[in-house]
């Protein structure tokens, strides 16, 4: 045997953690091939945003239940994986329990995991009942059939298993310490797992070290596991969360951008000294396509945007239109984006970097016009998000992209914008009648 | 209401006089031309004019902010009259502007600074509160002393730019009793006017969304909804008219409950 295990460890630790690093650079190469926006001011702020809303959940507990569920995982998580720091140690160097020498703080240490873990699968059944049992409306909503309801399940297996997994190696070391079996000496202490003692009485230790040893395995195999599901699964915000709330919108909430491009166009045309017959000054700037029907016309952090959003349904939840019964789901925007953007990612990567043209594009194949055209641009669904994903921008981009470059607008519309061009008001009345209110009994 | 009373100063009259008055009033499309709202532009007016508030209009020199273009897609149309805005602003050299309406304020004070047309722009119902603050109004309660009434958050005003509080003092103000729908600020619904629906049909569900949002208003069971907006104004009026209780349940502006207190 000698050094078999240690060499297993060691390659499994590998095989893990390069393709997760593989995954990574994937994720990062579709959200560049979001256009480029300069969002390198008021780093201060940002950070704080970051500290505030990924780190500090504030936006979660607006919903007091998922809020504060979602907070025990998330601290259980962070604080749990403390003990991954352990267990790969162990497992490279053949060691067991490593820091077992720390002796009082190792206890304290390993009591507050098995209180978190105990807590975390509380939680985690909670959340299956919310999905499966009580089936809370934003969690049956259409775009969740098929993979997101699966994968929204298997995520909490995962976390479930992973939980029992850590329990079961500390009670059987637990009970291998009693029995005084070599390489168990006395460590931590299993306010927890102490409780599953029973299950093993009058096993022999061979036993006991087996399932000790398959747990332990299973355990780091799982969260290797789990750290590679994460790039195939909604579950990717555990990560994206802090970048996402780092670069997200700082101005109003009512601010849409201006397009730079068009203020030129505009600035020209209303300038009573241009020349419209003189050959254009610079001509080097291609104003580009107005507004996006696909991915690569967003910019990236809406990209980014797509890839942080796990599916919660906040904002579908409080948007008017989807409340009403149209078919707008600002969740199933951030989704389609998503599934599009996967879609180019691996034509990219099929064709050797460069996008062939597949037929399809984000709008008509994945986002109808019957969606962009029911939003109210009230910002509910921007306010509801809990990680500043900012659905709004990419409804407004197509918006654009249906008006300026197909001239598709709703007929309705279209008279208002004729009127406006017309009259200076939505409506057909004579600009010159603006002040007759002043005179009217 | 005895309009010929009112004082309605315009930006070239003042001009010509070689005068600048404190702030420009930013009457807005629906304030000038629809029915309905052109009654909270006079109950604003005279309120300014007991106030003796130095203001003016733009009056056939105003024009869309552009709002409706911008939300429904036509960023050129927007910017068109967005440029055209701020060339007359500019002209005559506006430092502040008040609106009664939260689209033009939203487009005035987030989207023209970009276009080169930077000003304080504020709500009628901040200019109020702050009239109110610095003694140059009054208000007593009265008419309204104990009466419920609800604010419906327009979306421009408050999640777009975080203001909840204004119209609510007011309100206050007015010993009305203040009662909140389950949906507010942060987490008010939409009346289903913005982004441009209110020009056009809306798109296949199960119910409009100013039924949705009368019916919350009417959980509190109010004797008023006040609102901010033209826009909400109209939805919620339409949507108390379907309900059949605009015989019991009045719709106005934070404006018209003033004017209204005040015996204007």
């Amino acid at each position: 045997m000698g050094y078999l295990s240690n060499i297993v460890f060691v390659l499994l630790l590998a095989f893990g953690i390069g393709y997760f690093i593989r995954n990574v650079k994937r994720l990062i190469r579709n959200i560049r091939l979001g256009q480029d926006v300069d969002v390198s001011d008021n780093v201060a702020l940002r950070w704080k945003n970051m500290a505030k809303i990924a780190l500090g959940q504030t936006k979660m507990v607006v919903r007091p239940v998922a809020g504060i569920l979602h907070i025990i995982v998330y601290l259980g998580f962070i604080i749990i994986n403390i003990e991954v720091l352990e267990i790969i140690i162990d497992g490279i160097f053949g060691t067991h329990r490593i820091l077992g020498f720390l002796g009082g703080f190792y206890d304290f240490l390993i009591a507050s995991f098995e209180i978190l873990a105990l807590l975390v699968i509380v939680a985690v059944v909670a959340f299956w009942m919310r999905r499966n049992i009580i089936r809370l409306q934003r969690f049956v909503k259409p775009e969740m059939k098929g993979w997101p309801k699966t994968d929204g399940n298997v995520i909490l297996y995962i976390e479930l298993v992973l939980m029992v997994l850590f329990l079961t190696m500390n009670a059987a070391d637990y009970q291998l310490q009693q029995i005084g079996v070599d390489d168990y000496s006395r460590a931590g202490t299993f306010p927890v797992s102490q409780f599953i003692l029973p299950v093993f009485d009058g096993m022999t230790a061979e036993s006991l070290i087996f399932i000790e040893r398959a747990a332990w395995w299973l355990h780091i195999a799982g969260i290797l596991f789990f750290l590679n599901y994460l790039y195939y699964s909604k579950h990717l915000h555990i990560l994206l969360a802090f970048p996402n709330t780092y670069y997200g919108k700082l101005s109003p909430k009512g601010q849409f951008k201006n397009l730079d491009s068009v203020t030129q166009e505009v600035k020209l045309m209303l300038d009573p000294s241009a020349d419209p017959f003189s050959e254009p000054v610079d001509d080097t700037g291609d104003p580009g396509k107005f507004g996006a029907s696909d991915v690569a016309d967003l910019n990236w952090i809406q990209l980014m945007n797509a890839y942080t959003c796990t599916e919660c349904g906040r904002c579908t939840d409080e948007c008017p239109a989807n409340k009403t019964g149209k078919k707008l789901s600002p969740r199933k925007i951030m989704m389609d984006t998503r599934d599009r953007l996967e879609e180019v990612g691996k034509n990219v990567e099929k064709n050797k970097g460069q996008f062939v043209p597949d037929g399809k594009q984000l709008l008509d194949d994945y986002i109808t016009r019957e969606e962009l055209w029911a939003c109210t641009t009230c910002n509910a669904c921007v306010q509801a998000c809990p990680v500043s994903i900012d659905p709004l921008s990419i409804i407004m981009d197509m918006r654009q992209y249906l008006v300026m470059e197909q001239s598709a607008a709703p007929s309705d519309l279209n008279n208002m914008m004729g009127n406006l061009e017309n009259n200076g008001a939505p409506w057909p009345f004579n600009q010159m009648d603006r002040l007759n209110w002043a005179k009217e009994g | 209401m005895k309009a010929q009373e009112l004082r309605v100063p315009t930006m070239a009259e003042l001009f010509s006089k070689g005068e600048k008055p404190e702030v420009l009033f930013w009457v807005g499309c629906a304030g000038s031309f629809d029915d309905r709202a052109k009654k909270i532009t006079k109950a604003f007016v005279q309120i300014l004019n007991k106030a003796q508030i130095s203001f003016a209009v733009l009056g056939t020199e105003e024009s869309c902010t552009g709002d409706p273009a911008k939300r429904a897609g036509n960023e050129f149309l927007y910017q068109m009259q967005a440029i055209t805005n701020i060339e007359v602003l500019n002209g005559y050299e506006v430092q502040k502007i008040v609106t009664t309406c939260p689209h033009c304020f939203n487009t005035l004070k987030n989207e023209y600074p970009g276009l080169g047309g930077t000003y304080e722009v504020v709500h009628h119902t901040q200019f109020l509160k702050q009239l109110l603050q610095e003694g140059k109004m009054t208000l007593e309660g009265g008419k309204f002393n104990g009466k419920r009434i609800t604010f419906h958050d327009p979306c421009y005003l408050g999640r777009a730019n975080g203001i909840y509080e204004a119209p609510r003092d007011l309100i206050r103000k007015l010993d009305a009793e203040l009662v909140e729908m389950k949906s507010c600020k942060q987490k008010g619904l939409c009346c289903g006017a913005g982004g441009a629906q209110m020009f056009k049909e809306a798109e296949k569900g199960d119910k409009d969304v100013n039924i949705e949002r009368t019916e919350q208003a009417l959980e509190t069971a109010p004797e008023i909804i006040a609102a901010g907006c033209p826009f909400c104004n109209t939805m919620m009026t339409d949507g108390i008219k379907h309900k059949e209780k605009e015989g019991s349940i009045a719709v106005m502006d934070i404006a018209e409950l003033i004017a209204s207190a005040e015996d204007l």
